[in-house]
């Protein structure tokens, strides 16, 4: 039977209010929304037990229920949203339980819960209108939309179950790879041709990998089943492999990750001695460092690109539990303790339109929408998580418009020995199960691995979006990390990521040497799934564990006895191979030498390139130009954001993401991971896409010193403090774009060599592309400006000499660390007028590192941190000195007179003392009992006295004339206006 | 003999788990700190061994995300709780006992009957993370000494729904715990009040004379001083947060 029970809220919801606004705004004619929770039920029950279901399913105070009849509220349209059949339904999932549990259901009771949102709609609104609000309500790649007349509704919504069915189709193929080299390239690029004649979509594998499967299995004597191929194209995809990192390139042998992360990191590690700190780099998930004697912590950041730019909220949901699970399968388990999250999205209110296809009918997402979904994304992801994410940024360029870079990081914490062995050390063992414990398995994410290393364009597959269910994933991380970890109950644990089980086995089978799997065994969310199908879905909230056979019945009743569904798939082996079967056969049956190592060696040339720019014209009105400097997107406060994410959770925050009377923007962040000690955790990042256009090199340089910067600024100590990279890249086969990659790593290398921060974990997502049509039908392509993101992670002895950023007090006296140098190309302040004139004329004078003079400087501030020396200090980054004192005063909602005409380094127009972003400089405010210690202290360090704080809010800024006179108050306004904006 | 009020120099407490519930760390943290001796128990072996409540002085349900507020914040766990837990709640609150629901254990409270009201949507339709005032009117041994305090807020139905009657109710019964009011942390940072468009800035409330209690804002994440906004504006105080003075008064409840 169906039926349909209907929960209505009977007092003021304020969805609904936000919800008519916004329709207003647009124009729409609606005088009333009513949202609805519609629970359509498959099931085998009473009346009366429906009667008590919904019951439990209502809070008598808030809300009525009805059973199979629309709620008697007038309305004129209707609109249903609902779930493609197959997409995680959370809700659904709950309401299931919950009804269960009530009425002691048998878990083989029939019983199906398809959730879906009603919005009873009145008012003189058309048909068409409403048709655009049901557009702006669902994604269409996931989700259903049904828009009906009242007149034509009778008493109850249509009782149709949105079931999967899956199309019968042989479990297994073999393919041909008897073929000429143009089908080689045609099965690599576009997929295996399916029984049906259709391609399953990307391999994402070029010819040279072609050929050598093909000759693989030439030896083998048979063709490869499609399992096989699809396997390969996981392990081999760009994604997994990194290939452009590890292959040489010009007359570098190793490669880029060898020779200059990995390279900078044991250089590093091997000068600190016994002072290093490093534990787990490079080899695991995550990268652990320590935290005291007792505890590692860990530290890693995800980047989830392409699934963000099809389903934005899918997409960072999914990204943010991603790199949860990373930490959760560092070692034999590491609890998340922090997230961090960094969006790099094209302008909310940019209006162009953009297709996939060249027949318009695959329109991409909207800017607006896009931001809108990544932000909640990372909200329903960190918060359903009881992590706090306390770290974050948000960056803006047209460019990032085709697609948007969603940074997603998780840091996590874990005792340094459990049961007495070091945690961060594991081995699945020959005789071991293989346990997939966690969420079960679908057609969600499949292709997600060689998806991202192409570029997005009409053949993406929808497919490729993955739900996130954050809860699963609760249960099963608090079964983990809580309680089976500590029992030492397994010998290796990881997460199921990109490539599903056919990366998460396959990679731990290395561990041992080998892996049998029967595919049967695998749970799924619903049947008809193809075994290659079931290898390689990317189905979210799993992990998978090597388990003693001993330890397997205590393993699995603890994890029942949690809500966790853990099933023994397969068993590792010492064969040297992976095998897999299903129904009793074998379907694949591989080298692990070959599936790990087979991947033939390119070789990379780079090509080198000089971009040059004018410089644009300086503007009359100083004030007005600072003041539209200040509410832009990049430079304005981002507390929207910040304020919709938990950042007190675990009670361990320090330094929070806002700061201070004015709340602004920290842009480091101190947290205390375990609460009976007095240590914190430093985390800073540096992100400064807007210099690659002219030189890559600085770029790097300038992220990096700006990670490190921004993080003793705070209060690290660069004695104690490792980085991550994540490179985004376009088009990564192009030679100038090797070339500007290669510049980029030489300035890792050399500034992480330097400052001695060694490099802990990393990754790359090397094909931000978007490739399709505008309007009119003409092709476009949208590269993103290559970009990396410093992520740094630092211990600091004593979290109560924390510093933060506002202005404290007024009298405080106002000085500059560092030089300001002419170094105006590339800045905020350059886009702005760049923009404002309709050029490109950035300028070409973008800011360089001076390591020595850098190093001396922030050695001193943590000597001045130390002595408790400085009552503020913040980094001067984008928009240069202006825009730093500007946060300061606006933190502290203190005004600040200032003079610039002593101030250190070349620096002599206004507009470059004002806004150059010259690297290396940190804004500090020092009682006025302190100068002479602080000065003295300093030595032979450059510092200017710039002025002092006030407590009149006036914001004075005089160089040989008044350059900027205006109030704190009004600054406020307008460092926040963004944020109002997007509330 | 229940109701024979005995000298307890370490109360034992219970902090249910499971399911999304998130803030039973810094919970269990918060009573430890206080004296307590605090458990971590997640609600499914509870429900294997429901006789284990008897053995515990104080309940405390903390925040978290059950079931990710599917089918509503707090409903679904609150569901499970009934099922299977109604008779030994019934009879644990029957004795000399301390209860306490933080956040979505507010939730759970109010949707299993014990505390009135409701919670739903903010006003503003987003969650929010801020830090609120207090203040404390009504008389309960959880509020012992305090007069104003701050706590931060988490929480995306924090909306406290209450009509006229049922506000006068509460009030002469004795029964709001906190009211939301624009004290030190709301000045300092020009924030408005009332976060989320509660009726009546209840912020939380009591019943069982004032032994069970639930809130919206976490006061086991004001256990430092480092955590209120305000330190930095002033580090020489000393290190103990206003939160922990909650968790004390709970624990000196079974010391007297």
């Amino acid at each position: 039977m169906i039926s349909r029970i209907y929960i209505t809220g009977k007092v003021q919801d304020s969805r609904e209010e936000i919800y008519l606004k916004s329709w207003r705004q647009s124009g729409f004619l609606v005088s009333g929304v009513k949202i609805v929770d519609s629970y359509l039920l498959e099931h085998s029950l009473s009346t009366s037990e429906l009667t008590t279901i919904a019951g439990a399913l209502t809070n008598p105070t808030l809300e009525n229920f009805s059973i199979n009849k629309i709620p008697q509220t007038p309305f004129k349209y209707l609109i249903e949203i609902g779930f493609k059949p197959g997409v995680t339904d959370n809700v659904g999932h709950t309401a299931k339980e919950t009804i269960t549990d009530l009425l002691h259901l048998k878990q083989n009771t029939k019983l199906v819960v398809y959730t879906s949102k009603v919005f009873l709609i009145s008012g003189k609104i058309k048909i068409e209108d409403v048709k655009h609000i049901a557009a702006s309500l669902h994604n269409p790649l996931i989700e259903t939309s049904f828009v009906e007349d009242e007149k034509k509704v009778k008493n109850n919504l249509p009782l149709k179950i949105p079931q999967v069915i899956l199309k019968k189709l042989k479990p297994v193929i073999p393919v041909s790879l008897n073929v000429d080299d143009e089908e080689l390239i045609n099965i690599g690029k576009e997929g295996i041709i399916d029984e049906t004649g259709v391609r399953r979509g990307p391999l994402a594998l070029d010819l040279l990998s072609m050929q050598a499967i093909q000759s693989y299995f030439k030896k083998l004597n048979r063709a490869p089943n499609d399992i096989e191929l699809e396997s390969l194209a996981q392990t081999w995809s760009e994604h997994c492999k990194h290939t452009i990192f590890a292959n040489p390139i010009d007359d570098i042998k190793d490669g880029l990750y060898k020779t200059y992360i990995k390279g900078a990191t044991n250089l590093i590690r091997k000068q600190k001695g016994k002072n290093d700190f490093c534990v787990s780099v490079f080899s695991d998930n995550a990268g652990g460092i320590v935290f005291d004697k007792d505890y590692l912590i860990t530290h890693k950041v995800e980047t989830h690109n392409s699934p963000s730019a099809l389903d934005p909220f899918g997409g960072a949901i999914t990204g943010i539990g991603g790199v949860n699970r990373d930490a959760i399968g560092f070692g034999l388990g590491a609890k998340p303790v922090v997230n961090t999250y960094g969006f790099c999205f094209g302008y909310p209110d940019d209006k162009r339109k953009f297709f996939r296809d060249k027949n318009l009918t695959q329109e991409m997402l909207s800017s607006r929408r896009i931001i809108d979904g990544v932000v909640k994304g990372i909200n329903v992801g960190g918060n359903c998580s009881g992590i706090p994410t306390i770290s974050g940024f948000l960056k803006f360029d047209d460019r990032f418009r085709g697609k948007p870079l969603v940074f997603a990081g998780t840091v996590g914490l874990i005792p340094i020995k459990i049961k007495n062995r070091l945690s961060h050390e594991k081995k699945a063992l020959s005789g071991d199960y293989v346990v997939m414990v966690g969420g079960r398995v679908g057609l969600d994410g499949i292709h997600g691995a060689t998806f991202s290393s192409v570029k997005i364009d009409s053949s993406s597959p929808a497919t490729a979006v993955q739900i996130g269910d954050p809860i699963t994933q609760k249960k099963l991380s608090d079964a983990i990390v809580k309680e089976a970890r500590d029992l030492g109950l397994y010998n290796s644990i990881t997460d199921n990521g990109a490539g599903g089980l056919s990366s998460s086995v396959a990679e731990m089978a290395k561990e041992c040497g080998g892996v049998k799997v029967y595919l049967d065994k695998v749970p799924l969310k619903y049947p008809g799934l193809r075994p290659w199908e079931i290898w390689i879905s990317e189905s979210q909230e799993r992990m998978t564990l090597s388990v003693p056979k001993k330890n397997w019945k205590k393993f699995k009743t603890i994890m029942e006895s949690r809500g966790v569904e853990a099933t023994a798939i397969g068993e590792f082996t010492d064969s040297g191979k992976c095998v897999v079967a299903y129904k009793g056969k074998k379907i694949m049956d591989m080298e692990l030498e070959f599936l790990h190592n087979g991947l033939p060696k390119r070789h990379l040339i780079t090509e080198a390139i000089v971009r040059s720019y004018e410089n644009p014209k300086t503007p009359k009105n100083f004030t007005k130009t600072f003041e539209e400097l200040l509410s832009r997107n990049n430079v304005a406060g981002s507390l929207f954001v910040s304020e919709q994410y938990d950042h007190e959770v675990q009670a361990s925050s320090v330094l929070k993401p806002l700061s201070g009377a004015g709340r602004i923007n920290t842009e480091a962040q101190v947290f205390k991971p375990v609460l009976t000690s007095n240590k914190g955790v430093v985390l800073a990042t540096g992100i400064c896409p807007s210099y690659s256009d002219i030189n890559t090199y600085h770029m790097a340089a300038c992220a990096l010193d700006t990670a490190i910067r921004n993080a003793v600024t705070a209060g690290a100590k660069l004695s104690h403090l490792a980085i991550l990279d994540n490179f985004c890249w376009c088009s990564s086969y192009d030679k100038t774009r090797l070339a500007e990659l290669l510049a980029s790593l030489r300035a890792c290398y050399d500034y992480a060599v330097g400052y001695g921060t060694p490099f802990i974990s990393g990754k790359d997502s090397m094909f931000n592309d978007f490739s399709g049509y505008d309007e009119r039908g003409n092709a476009v392509k949208i590269s993103i400006p290559p970009t990396l993101l410093i992520s740094a992670i630092g211990v600091m002895p004593d979290l109560n000499k924390t510093v933060s950023p506002e202005f404290k007090k007024s009298g405080d006296i106002i000085y500059l660390l560092g030089d300001t140098n002419d170094e105006l190309g590339g800045s905020e302040y350059y886009r702005l007028l760049a923009e404002k004139e309709g050029t490109n004329n950035i300028g070409n004078n973008v800011p360089k590192i001076n390591l020595e003079k850098n190093l001396k400087t922030y050695k001193k501030v943590e000597q001045l941190i130390e002595k408790e020396l400085l009552n503020s200090s913040i980094s001067v980054t984008l928009g240069g000195l202006g825009i730093a004192l500007v946060k300061a005063s606006v933190g502290g909602m203190l005004g600040c007179n200032i003079s610039l005409k002593n101030i250190s380094g070349n620096a002599e127009t206004a507009e470059a003392k004002l806004f150059s972003e010259s690297q290396g400089r940190i804004l500090v405010s020092v009682s006025p009992r302190n100068t002479g210690a602080f000065e003295k202290l300093l030595g032979d360090v450059a510092f200017s006295r710039l002025g002092k704080v006030s407590s009149d809010k006036k914001f004075i800024i005089t160089d040989k004339e008044k350059l900027i006179n205006t109030d704190v108050k009004a600054l406020y306004k307008i460092y926040h206006s963004f944020s109002n904006k997007m509330k | 003999m229940k109701n024979v009020k005995l000298k307890i120099k370490k109360p034992k407490v219970i902090v249910l788990a499971g399911y999304g519930l998130n803030c039973e760390e810094e919970t269990k943290f918060a009573f430890d700190s206080a004296g307590g001796d605090a458990d971590i128990v997640h609600i499914n072996d509870l429900i294997s061994n429901p006789k284990m409540l008897s053995k515990y002085q104080i309940l405390a349900f903390p925040g978290g995300f059950s079931y990710g507020d599917d089918t509503g914040s707090g409903k679904a766990y609150a569901n499970k709780f009934k099922n299977h837990l109604a008779k030994e709640l019934r009879e644990f609150l029957s004795g000399d006992t301390l209860a306490i629901g933080i956040c979505n254990g507010f939730q759970i409270l109010t949707n299993l009957g014990i505390l009135p009201g409701a919670l739903t949507y903010n006003s503003g339709g987003k969650y929010l993370d801020r830090w609120v005032d207090l203040e404390v009117k009504a008389k309960s041994p959880w509020l012992t000494g305090i007069k104003k305090i701050s706590f931060p807020i988490a929480h995306g139905e924090g909306r406290y729904i209450a009509n006229s009657k049922e506000y006068k109710d509460l009030k002469s019964n004795n029964q709001i715990a906190f009211s939301y009011i624009k004290g030190e942390v709301c000045g300092f940072q020009g924030l408005e009040a009332n976060p989320n468009g509660s009726d009546y800035d209840i912020a939380g409330v009591m019943a069982y004379n004032g032994r069970v209690l639930g809130l919206m804002p976490h006061p086991e994440r004001a256990m430092f001083s480092h955590q209120n906004p305000m330190w930095y504006k002033d580090k020489k105080v000393k290190p103990e947060g206003a939160g922990l003075q909650i968790f004390k008064n709970a624990v000196k409840y079974f010391r007297k």
